[in-house]
């Protein structure tokens, strides 16, 4: 018998990178992040991104049986949304619902736009949206970093049960960190205008969620992304650019009521944003013009959201934004072919 | 030091250029049979002079151009014509086409051939017999070289580029041409300085190949043509990317570059062409690559007829365990599916695979817009757009992102980490657009012919009843006597109501053409009907003061 005919065409060679390798390596930047987190908020923490990733794998498992389709794990794209998702949780988040956020981060945010590359939202956000909406309690109650017994018990709330209201924490947290106020540093800034010095944010004392505030390990990941040109560095730089020249503006129309750019960008969940949601591949711009437009939205709508909005923090819905305007932003920003003369646009 | 403009994109894929360049060009030995196939340009294919059983020498005319667009083709040795049959040729289709099989009786006597006065004979005189002799660019597209060297009447080309880049990888038949034959390929340059009245030539060559730069920067010594290093990247070697790359000058989309003043040619071709004029001798063979999965790779001029299994047994034959060969590079070559096929004037290279050069395709995963495609795309397209438009078959959204400035490079799809075959969704797009375009004319010309053929029934229906009224009128007029009969009376307005039914007819059948104006035209007819009746009046006028 004849071999069957392989009907290929060209080209007949490939360069070795494959959605596989790229995905890998964001999981690979991500690692170090998870584990300052874990080294801040000890077993809560640690509890907290298992059960968050484990949910996802475990959605994006089912809804690949549910259509029939081979199994997508081993793309790593689950494993991103399920890390990046838990990064964003306060370490004290009942584990319950954080399960509830990884369902609904890979269900709504993916699984029903088609799976990978079809998503319009960035899944790790669609997931912390939900949850915000859901538990407005839960995902503003903050725990110190660096708990003496952090590795020995805990956080009260973790292990809530289901559909149960959590334990009020204020007073476990303030036997935890004498004098913790229980407040991030944008809502200090927001309602006692207090502006948290920058140190706190990269010692990775300052209150935030599980891993927003370790900003030189996120610069680290972002800088070995951008190295492999696993990422577009475009993004992080118009996200950052545009939101300390907002800052900026802000602070010299009134020194004494906004705070300086450094604060900004160090504080809340701008630097992860920037770095590992924004950048997702599949919900950002590709048109050269594009990405910088995208960037610099984002970075200026937190801005607005941070100090006219009724929130704290805006990151999170500034993407959401963003990601929404993508296919606008590509289809009225691209790229002039080559030998195109007269410059028509499609 | 000529200043170089490097193109958007492009990628590095690994050179292979090693294995095949170890040893001299060597000469194919002669074989018992050949098969040549009519069709080894782009264009018309030729059409066959010689039947079976006549005897031919090498070089004799077997296909006579046919149409504008076409070469000649011409028996690669003495002998006898076995069969003119369709037979299998390297195509990517696998189907087989039109050849001229011979028998070659081992004498292998050539056509008198003498040297042609170039310098002296007429342009189009000279163009028409390298036509005749079969001239087509070597480096893979096969056009007829004597219409690319017609510098038209008005348009001046200074710049004469040869295109020694050979940008795709593992093939060397470019650059073993260079380094042994440098000079002649200069020569032929000359000829075609002469032939399109260009001032400056440049030759681009990649800096993957220090030796061929060499010779040839030697040969040009004195002879006012640049040798230019360029920068070893795919596909640097294009017709558009080198003329930028050399030059600055960006080929308008959709255009040439004969547009900017620059002409274009391998420098095979020059040698070719250097050949057929300095030697008389037309074009039946060409330097082919033989490398990959082989004992011995390396360059053989190759008669062109001449089988592929014979071609890779001068090579020492494949080693065990190959998975088939390719046509041309790896980037823009085909599966040959049939080892008989021929080598024909497109073929530059032949490379035996395996399965750890040539690894399966891995399984295409989702588009996840990474824009990889785009930063690669030398054309500055946005290949993931193509990709998606094509597949969903929205072919109208295709052309507005430029489908048909695809050069079908295979950077997007080199780069891809989905492996999305994104160059076959463009060739599957870019063929449904050209069968729909030829349906469309199709049904046009029917529509067309149907739109007359009713025009016409209805005039002649009309001419009919004129002719029925006039009739009847002579008839009238002839039984004057008898205006009060009934029955005349009645045939009065029977021819009444004939005259009125042609005059709507007529009035019926107005030329379309004049329905459903643009205003602007409408009331540009209006006036010169205006004028039209105005004159008619004028003329009236002065018929009835003559009268008077």
């Amino acid at each position: 018998m004849k071999a069957p005919i392989e009907l290929r065409s060209s080209p007949h060679v490939k360069r070795g990178v494959s959605v596989e390798r790229i995905m890998r390596n964001v999981v690979l930047a991500l690692l170090p992040i998870c584990a300052f987190a874990v080294w801040q908020y000890g077993l809560s923490a640690l509890a907290l991104i298992v059960t968050v990733t484990a949910t996802c794998l475990a959605t994006e498992r089912f809804f690949n049986w549910m259509a029939g389709r081979p199994g997508t794990l081993s793309d790593w794209s689950a494993a991103i949304t399920g890390l990046l998702l838990a990064l964003t949780l306060p370490p004290a988040f009942p584990l319950w619902m954080g399960a509830v956020a990884g369902f609904a981060a890979i269900a709504l945010g993916k699984a029903l736009f088609g799976g990978l590359g079809q998503n319009v939202f960035n899944p790790a956000l669609v997931g912390r949206a939900f949850v915000q909406a859901a538990f407005p309690v839960s995902i503003s109650t903050w725990v110190p970093a660096f708990a003496p017994g952090r590795f020995a018990e805990f956080i009260p709330t973790t292990f809530t049960l289901p559909l149960m209201a959590p334990p009020d924490i204020s007073a476990w947290a303030k036997g935890a960190l004498d004098g913790f106020t229980g407040a991030t540093p944008l809502a200090l800034w927001k309602f006692e205008n207090q502006v948290t010095p920058p140190d706190a944010f990269l010692s990775g004392a300052a209150t935030a969620s599980a891993g927003e505030t370790t900003a030189v390990l996120i610069l680290l990941g972002g800088l070995y992304l951008v190295a492999r040109r696993f990422m577009d560095w475009r993004i992080p730089v118009a996200v950052l650019g545009s939101a300390a020249l907002a800052a900026w503006a802000f602070q010299l129309w009134d020194p004494a009521r906004y705070p300086d750019p450094g604060f900004v960008l160090l504080s809340g969940g701008l630097m992860l944003g920037a770095a590992f949601m924004a950048t997702d591949m599949a919900t950002s711009p590709v048109t050269p013009l594009g990405v910088w437009i995208y960037g610099a939205l984002i970075g200026v709508v937190t801005v607005m959201i941070r100090y006219f909005g009724g929130l704290t923090e805006g990151v999170m819905y500034a993407i959401l934004l963003g990601n929404a305007l993508v296919p606008l932003i590509d289809q009225y920003t691209p790229p002039r072919v080559f030998g195109d003369v007269k410059g028509t646009k499609p | 030091m000529r200043k170089l403009h490097a193109f958007n994109g492009g990628v590095h894929p690994e050179g292979h250029k090693g294995e095949s360049t170890g040893r001299p060009i060597e000469t194919m030995p002669l074989l018992p049979r050949y098969v040549v196939p009519l069709r080894q340009h782009i264009g018309e294919p030729a059409r066959p002079v010689v039947k079976p059983g006549d005897r031919v020498l090498r070089g004799q005319l077997i296909g006579q151009p046919e149409g504008y667009v076409s070469v000649g083709v011409h028996a690669p040795t003495s002998g006898r014509v076995l069969a003119v049959e369709p037979r299998p040729v390297p195509h990517p289709s696998g189907l087989a086409d039109l050849c001229v099989v011979i028998d070659s009786d081992g004498e292998d006597r050539t056509v008198e051939t003498a040297p042609l006065d170039w310098r002296a004979m007429d342009p189009s005189a000279l163009r028409n017999r390298l036509r005749e002799m079969g001239l087509a660019g070597l480096g893979g597209a096969v056009f007829p070289s004597f219409i690319k060297l017609n510098p038209g009447a008005r348009r001046h080309i200074p710049i004469l580029i040869l295109n020694g880049a050979e940008c795709e990888p593992w093939i060397t038949c470019d650059d073993l041409l260079m380094r042994e034959r440098a000079a002649d390929i200069l020569a032929g340059a000359e000829i075609m300085r002469h032939m399109l009245g260009t001032e400056e030539v440049l030759v681009g060559i990649e800096d993957n190949k220090p030796e061929a730069i060499a010779a040839m920067t030697a040969a040009a010594g004195g002879r006012g043509v640049e040798v230019v290093a360029i920068a070893s990247l795919y596909p640097g070697g294009g017709g558009k990317q080198i003329t930028y790359t050399l030059t600055g000058r960006v080929v308008p989309a959709g255009g040439l570059s004969t547009d900017v003043g620059v002409q274009v040619f391998n420098v095979g071709t020059a040698y070719a062409l250097l050949r057929a004029i300095r030697d008389g001798e037309p074009l039946v063979s060409r330097i082919v690559t033989v490398t990959g999965h082989v004992v011995r790779p390396g360059n053989f001029e190759t008669r062109l007829g001449t089988p592929v299994a014979d071609l890779l047994r001068a090579a020492g034959g494949e080693l065990p365990d190959a998975t088939g060969q390719i046509i041309g590079g790896p980037m823009m070559g085909f599966g040959l599916m049939d080892e008989a096929a021929p080598i024909t004037k497109s073929v530059n290279c032949v490379i035996v695979k395996n399965a750890a050069l040539f690894p399966a395709a891995p399984a295409p995963m989702p588009c996840i817009r990474c824009g990889a495609c785009a930063r690669a795309c030398p054309a500055e397209l946005q290949p993931f757009e193509l990709y998606w438009y094509a597949r969903t078959r929205d072919f109208g959204k295709t052309q507005t992102y430029h489908l048909f400035d695809c050069i079908e490079c295979g950077c997007c799809s080199y780069v891809c980490p989905s492996h999305i075959p994104l160059v076959e969704y463009y060739r599957f797009a870019k063929s449904e657009i050209w069968s729909r375009e030829h349906e469309k004319q199709a049904a046009d010309q029917a529509r067309e012919r149907h739109e007359f053929r009713a025009f016409r029934l209805e005039r002649e229906k009309q001419e009919k009843a004129e002719k029925l009224a006039k009739k009847a009128s002579e008839r009238l007029e002839g039984g004057a006597v008898a205006a009060e009969d009934p029955e005349a009376a009645r045939k009065k307005a029977l021819l009444q109501a004939a005259i009125a039914k042609a005059q709507k007819a007529k009035e019926a059948v107005r030329p379309k053409n004049v329905d459903n104006l643009p205003p602007d035209k409408q009331r540009e007819i209006d006036a010169i009907e205006a004028r039209r009746a105005q004159a008619g009046q004028a003329e009236q006028a002065a018929e009835t003061e003559a009268k008077r």
